[in-house]
């Protein structure tokens, strides 16, 4: 039946659809109609939130009063609080070290991928860490850390080594909690590389191995160039996750030892739940925001993301 | 605007070089030291999960005096008998266990109504607006389309603190109601993932339908939502897997066995660690039962969720 009435129709389908037959009427009431649940969850809980977060950042805000408008107090005091810009310097050093190793591997695993197979058992295998959360990670990596009994410390041990103190002491914590989460994402990051490689014309490569081009200089001169508008998305979207990391530190450490590990958001968290500063807590809340923005239009600025050299 | 043609239909000429299998390469080193690679980056994939399993299975005390076996030590099942309340407070303490009360099936029940009902409604929601911002025409549309684009820039961690509080104010806290609010309606990568998807389908198809007298409502219920069941089961696979896995919002909001679910559960059973040390074996169990209905629905569709990854969505 459909097939009859297309095949009678058929002119139409290469005229702009566009008002082109008079018949098309105005959906105002219906579009309304079924846009109204996501336009209330818009509306309620990501604007709403995100002009009551700003606002709250200039108030006195304990839960037990209401909020009393202080100015800039709570921007003064972030300005001289140690911690506060010691959780800054602690969160940065994660995103370095988690950025820069998981990018590395990601990219190794998506070319492996590329040159090696297309199979689907493979890339689930390879997205499995991914499905579990970052809670299940964080306790799994925990057991397998450990000090004493943690298995990767008795295979150091097996080859001669001091056990690692991965989570108590100060130097390793970070890199551990670091590595644990290029542990869950970078077969997510290696299958958005990959499927950016597939858009690399395969011809490229023949071209190039006819010329005589190693695997080296393929990889320099084609897959990089031609992978950079995919890479500086990546990049964006994974730097911006981890900026707010949270679940890891919150499961394993709480921010120490000391405060070594005491990321930002953890220290948000603490300060809303454990000191009910929600004034102040909103404050640092906005300083990331407000981090997260400019480090979104830097990247976007240099990287070019936006175009593309296929083209 | 653009007709929408279907990219399926291959240029005649780039038909035949497409390489489905290429002929068999010889034998060469850096091939060889790739494939190495390759399965030294899927062991360290794979074995945490493997370890996982392994001391589920092994008891509290082997676990101390045999740390380094690769097989499990001290066979037996009391991980998971802790972890399912099975066993009375003194076994529990004797094999290493807190002895406090884990009312596991009652997080496990949580979870599942917070990620269905999640799953179900918003993704509904996003297919509504979806449908709206791609099908119908209305005033005003590309600008509101714009805004909800916008959001996806608001880092869902800022808005978590101002949320608890309107949560607060709901007198909210400590419900399911209150954990599944703030993402129950939207989605707006959900809405962008689908419109994308319902630009696709052939405008012929729904003009037909609305020549027949169908109504546009009766359309997007008849029509459009099975055409697009592919795209709808992929979102609600991946919103579900995020739902489940989510631990910072239901964290704050959280704080009794009544609105408890299993994420959280994980992290207040970590923190109840007798003073012999953790409770290793019955942590792993609780780990594995938490992780093991994400990985059977992977088993079930990796192929869907492993081809959802890429940039075909996002512009």
């Amino acid at each position: 039946m459909t097939s009859a009435t297309t095949t009678t129709r058929r002119p139409s389908a290469t005229s702009p659809t566009r008002g082109g037959r008079g018949r098309r009427k105005d959906d105002t009431a219906l579009a309304l109609l079924f846009i109204a649940p996501a336009s209330i969850g818009l509306l309620v809980f990501l604007i709403w939130p995100l002009l009551t977060g700003i606002y709250y950042s200039f108030t006195e805000y304990t839960t037990l009063t209401p909020p009393s408008w202080v100015g800039l107090a709570n921007y003064r005091e972030m300005l001289t609080d140690p911690i506060f810009w010691n959780s800054l310097k602690v969160t940065i050093w994660y995103v370095v070290l988690n950025i820069g190793i998981q990018t590395v591997v990601a990219l190794v695993i998506a070319v492996l991928m590329q040159r090696l197979t297309q199979s689907t058992v493979m890339r689930s295998l390879v997205l499995a860490p991914y499905l579990v959360s970052n809670v299940v990670a964080a306790i799994t990596f925990l057991w397998l850390l450990d000090t004493q009994l943690g298995i990767v410390n008795r295979l150091i041990a097996g080859i001669g080594l001091d056990p690692v103190q991965f989570w108590t002491s100060e130097t390793w914590v970070i890199p551990t909690i670091a590595l644990v989460n290029v542990w869950r994402h970078m077969g997510y990051t290696a299958l958005l590389l990959f499927a950016g490689l597939q858009a690399i014309p395969q011809g490229l490569y023949e071209a190039a191995r006819t010329d005589g081009a190693g695997e080296v200089a393929m990889f320099r001169r084609i897959t990089l160039p031609l992978l950079r508008p995919i890479l500086a998305l990546v990049l964006i979207m994974s730097i911006i996750g981890s900026f707010q990391v949270f679940d890891t530190v919150s499961v394993t450490t709480q921010g120490g030892p000391a405060d070594s590990s005491r990321v930002l958001q953890m220290y948000i968290y603490q300060n809303a739940f454990a000191e009910y500063e929600f004034g102040y807590a909103s404050a640092l809340s906005v300083a990331l925001l407000i981090i997260l923005m400019v480090i979104t239009f830097a990247q976007y600025r240099f990287s070019r993301a936006g175009q593309s050299d296929l083209n | 605007m653009t007709t929408t043609t279907a990219p399926t239909a291959p240029a005649p000429g780039a038909a035949a070089p497409v390489p489905t299998r290429r002929p068999r390469r010889p034998f060469s080193w850096g091939r060889l030291i790739a494939w190495i690679a390759m399965i030294a980056i899927l062991i360290i994939t794979l074995f945490p999960f493997y370890w996982i399993l392994r001391t589920a299975l092994s008891s509290n005390t082997a676990l101390g005096t045999d740390p380094g076996s690769l097989l499990p030590v001290g066979w037996n099942l009391g991980g998971f008998e802790r972890v399912f309340g099975l066993q009375d407070v003194e076994t529990a303490i004797s094999q290493g266990g807190s002895g406090a009360s884990i009312n596991f099936w009652r997080y496990l029940l949580n979870s599942v109504i917070v990620a269905t009902t999640i799953t179900v409604v918003q993704t509904f929601s996003c297919a509504l607006a979806a449908y709206a911002f791609s099908r119908l025409h209305w005033r005003g549309r590309d600008t509101v389309f714009l805004v909800f684009l916008g959001s996806l820039m608001i880092p869902q961690i800022f808005t978590l603190l101002p949320n608890f509080i309107l949560i607060k104010n709901l007198g909210l806290v400590d419900t399911l109601a209150g954990i599944m609010l703030p993402t129950l309606f939207i989605s707006s990568f959900g809405i962008f993932f689908l419109r994308q998807f319902f630009n696709n389908v052939p405008q012929e198809v729904e003009e037909a339908a609305l020549l027949d007298g169908a109504g546009k409502i009766r359309v997007f219920f008849t029509l459009i939502l099975p055409m697009a069941s592919a795209a709808l089961t992929t979102l609600a696979l991946l919103t579900y897997m995020g739902a489940w896995n989510e631990y910072f919002w239901s964290l704050m909001v959280s704080y009794t066995d009544s609105s408890r679910v299993l994420t959280v559960a994980l992290g207040v059973f970590r923190a109840q660690a007798p003073g012999t040390g953790p409770d290793w074996s019955g942590l792993m169990a609780a780990t594995l039962v938490a992780a093991a209905p994400m990985l059977i629905i992977f088993a079930l569709f990796a192929k869907r969720i492993v081809n959802s990854i890429g940039f075909s969505g996002i512009k």
